[in-house]
């Protein structure tokens, strides 16, 4: 079968009901190569309210939360909830063989779309609901904004400074994005088991669940210790310092002891030594003897004096540079200037241009997740204008009338 | 009984630290045959890596080890032996599928580059997972999550703006198996169509520059870099954390609408300053966000976060408790009736836990299994799936090859 090229999941299409909790979800199934048609309510989708927008001109055309997330998706708009809208949606389930939706748990099966619906019009279907804490359980009607997810998932309160609230990760909420690539491999478990049953199947997606993936409470279960932000200290019980400022910005680096620290502690102190900033105590220091717990925290200050100093003395890509030279663990706290300017990222092609016709410009993308050898993925479209593909979906694959198309929009179900 | 999900899928797995491990995991929990190869040589760093069981140093009793492996069988191989090397290629002619996370070019080196794994098994599926990729002038880089947290702008974008960036600890750990999952079950699927194998070279640093994606966009397109905010947001008010009763207790709360903030407002009991103009609108809120977070914290502080999230959410308003481990395991009853912590009993770890997917199939369930002992299933793996003798399992391990 000749489909390379064309990604590994040519074969397939999608129906994107989600918002902001899924919209990555499609996305991702998009970028590996299958038919995404993203539906939304008729006059745009709320997500395209996100911002940042581009030049700053808040237009829901000009989302560049919409853009990042919905790139490879055709785009078409549907109320859902009329009965006309119902009837288009199931012919639509009919050739499809995912559908992607995050509205709250029970909502799908309360306008007649729910799972078992769908099934009957189509028993291969695999439906994917993404949902702030899942389909069933006594927090399922929880509403979450992004940080709720995030504080329940486990993540949130090892973070910040001990003196202040816990902290999330500033901009779009990260437990969607997450739950986004989770819904995707839900989507693939269900898909690998068709191959055998030929049968679709419900996947129900916690983003509660997903966020907490990153941290299992291996510490309490084991010692009854609790969550880290009490203990925002080092291994050793020492203050030790992982982000450090450099001449024009940040870097993370730490000191570590032992045979396994002795082969990272030393490049960096060698490299201060030819600069001339080692001074007499850290060039003394015998790595792969020292035990940090014993050295105690004095040792430790003594340490970090002349290698702030060092720090200071030159910029991110300096030390960055000096470091991939050394293999040392001594890595920029980047902002996404920094990432742009990559050399890395340059050199594998990473990014990508893409043409808004109707912007009459060419953006920078990040390109796609994964790099399959061989045959690299694309952006092959530009996250859609609203209702972009109605006619292609509506008047040529579905034959839906133009006249029929008329009255449907000016009921509002189009 | 109906099949395990991934019955019959055969993985030889080179994984170690936590990236690799928990996209094996991921498999083997829906029942993929995953064969990690290790070795005592070259443990992978979660079995000699705290906390232990009982405080007990032992390669069976790493707390973290045997969440992140559940499910997977054990070999133990000397890799930097060619005989170890030669038996590795066995498996790879047996697999459908290679993983491995190494930084780039060690695969190579140890004579495993792809082109010599689909030459001994034409239509294999690779998995490289290394931090950097497997091409570009980083891509021999050591590093962890810590690392790459910083690196791929996260860190950036954490903590308060009059602050230094707060400590992410490993966040991208926890986001390059999920990608590498859906890579590899795609790819399964593809070959099962065109009978074609592929090399799934993912940069972990890729992935997690997407996650960030608006933010590179307001970059390229405006020239903004993004900053950090704390807990607040562009478009609602108030948004943030909240001491509540207890030590360290908080509860995060957003009110994303007029409907929300005066839901909000009466369930702290309509306090006068609520009822103050300037708290009556979002600008005016933004404006005096300070202020006004102070003054929900006089109220906050009197009640248990469970409360607080529990009456909020009753009157529609996002809220929810920052949760600590304590409260994971034995307070949240949703968790628990969703079995998200799967009780599990490693021979050595005695009743333990895992996570479970964090995906409900309606027509298949997980199969959660313990993570194997060091070495568990040599006998298994070497004369059942290898065809090898006692002898010859003798000789190798006489010889060091088997450690």
């Amino acid at each position: 079968m000749e489909d390379t090229n064309k990604g590994l999941l040519s074969l397939y299409r999608v129906l994107d009901l989600t918002d902001e909790k899924g919209v990555f979800c499609g996305k991702l199934l998009g970028d590996l190569g299958a038919d995404v048609i993203k539906i939304e309510p008729p006059g745009g989708d709320p997500v395209r309210n996100l911002g940042p927008f581009y030049h700053d001109e808040p237009h829901p055309e000009k989302s560049l939360f919409w853009f990042a997330f919905n790139t490879n998706k055709r785009g078409i708009t549907l109320d859902i909830r009329s009965a006309d809208g119902r009837e288009i949606l199931k012919k639509l389930v009919k050739t499809a063989d995912f559908v992607l939706e995050s509205f709250p748990p029970g909502y799908m099966d309360s306008i007649g779309l729910g799972y078992s619906s769908l099934e009957k019009i189509n028993p291969r279907v695999i439906m994917v609901s993404i949902s702030p804490f899942g389909q069933t359980g006594p927090h399922r009607d929880y509403k979450d904004s992004g940080i709720v997810t995030w504080a329940m998932c486990g993540f949130m309160g090892a973070r910040g400074d001990a003196d202040r609230a816990p902290i999330q990760i500033s901009h779009h909420a990260q437990t969607f994005v997450a739950a986004g690539i989770e819904g995707g491999v839900g989507a693939m478990m269900a898909l690998y088991d068709r191959w055998s049953t030929g049968e679709g199947q419900h996947v129900d997606v916690s983003i509660q669940e997903a966020g907490g993936r990153g941290v299992p409470p291996v510490g309490w279960v084991l010692m009854k210790i609790k969550g880290r932000r009490e203990l925002r200290i080092g291994g050793a019980g020492l203050a030790t310092k992982y982000l450090w400022p450099c001449k024009d910005g940040m870097v993370m680096w730490f000191y570590a002891a032992g045979s396994q620290g002795s082969r990272r502690s030393s490049p960096l102190v060698e490299w201060m030594q030819e600069e001339g900033f080692a001074d007499e105590y850290l060039k003394g220091i015998d790595w792969d003897k020292l035990d940090m717990r014993q050295a105690g925290q004095e040792a430790v200050d003594r340490m970090a004096e002349p290698t702030a100093r060092f720090f200071m003395s030159h910029t991110k890509a300096e030390l960055f540079d000096g470091a991939v030279k050394r293999r040392l663990l001594l890595y920029p706290v980047s902002t996404t200037r920094d990432i742009l300017e990559s050399p890395q990222l340059a050199a594998r092609g990473f990014w990508r241009q893409v043409k808004h016709p109707e912007l009459d410009v060419e953006l920078t993308y990040p390109g796609p997740f994964a790099n399959v050898v061989g045959q690299p993925l694309g952006i092959s479209r530009r996250a859609p204008l609203i209702g972009e593909h109605n006619e292609e979906v509506y008047e040529k694959e579905l034959g839906i009338t133009r006249e029929e198309i008329l009255t449907l929009k000016q009921a509002g179900v189009l | 009984m109906r099949k395990r999900l991934l019955e019959g899928v055969k993985i030889c797995d080179f994984c170690w630290v936590w990236v690799g491990p928990m996209t094996t995991k991921t498999l083997a929990d829906q029942g993929a045959q995953v064969i990690k190869i290790e070795g005592k040589s070259r443990p992978d760093v979660w079995r000699v890596s705290p906390p232990f069981k009982d405080n007990i140093v032992g390669y069976n009793r790493g707390g973290i080890f045997n969440i992140i492996n559940s499910s997977k069988k054990s070999i133990t191989l000397n890799l930097s032996k060619p005989k170890g090397i030669e038996i590795a290629k066995k498996l790879v002619a047996w697999a459908d599928v290679v993983t491995e996370n190494f930084a780039g070019g060690a695969m190579e080196k140890m004579g495993l580059s792809y082109a010599e794994l689909k030459r001994i098994k034409p239509d294999i599926i690779m998995l490289s997972a290394a931090m950097m990729g497997q091409t570009g002038p980083y891509t021999n880089m050591p590093g962890f999550g810590a690392q790459l947290t910083a690196l791929s702008g996260f860190t950036h974008v954490a903590g308060w703006p009059d602050r230094e960036p707060a400590d992410l600890g490993h966040y991208t750990d926890f986001i390059a198996p999920r990608y590498n999952a859906l890579a590899i079950l795609a790819a399964l699927d593809y070959r099962r169509r065109t009978g074609k194998g592929v090399h799934l070279d993912m940069a972990q640093f890729e992935g997690c520059v997407n996650f960030i994606a608006p933010l590179i966009l307001d970059y390229t397109v405006n020239g903004r870099v993004a900053g950090r905010m704390g807990n607040r947001s562009t478009h609602a008010s108030p948004h943030g954390a909240f001491r509540c009763r207890g030590e360290e207790r908080w509860c995060v709360v957003a009110a994303l609408n007029d409907e929300e903030w005066q839901s909000f407002c009466k369930i702290i009991g309509n306090p006068d300053w609520t009822k103050e103009p300037r708290f009556n609108t979002l600008l005016g809120r933004k404006e005096n966000e300070d202020e006004m977070e102070r003054l929900i914290e006089t109220w906050s502080v009197n009640h248990p976060p469970e409360r607080v999230m529990t009456i909020m959410q009753a009157a529609g308003v996002n809220a929810g408790v920052v949760q600590d481990s304590e409260d994971l395991i034995d307070r949240d009853l949703h968790l628990k009736e969703r079995n998200y912590y799967p009780e599990i009993e490693p021979a050595e770890m005695g009743k333990y836990f895992t996570i479970a997917p964090p995906y409900k199939l309606s027509k298949v369930s997980h199969d959660i299994h313990p993570a194997p002992l060091m070495g568990e299933h040599n006998e298994y793996v070497f004369k059942e799936i290898l065809g090898m003798s006692d002898e010859e399992i003798g000789d190798l391990v006489a010889e060091g090859v088997v450690e």
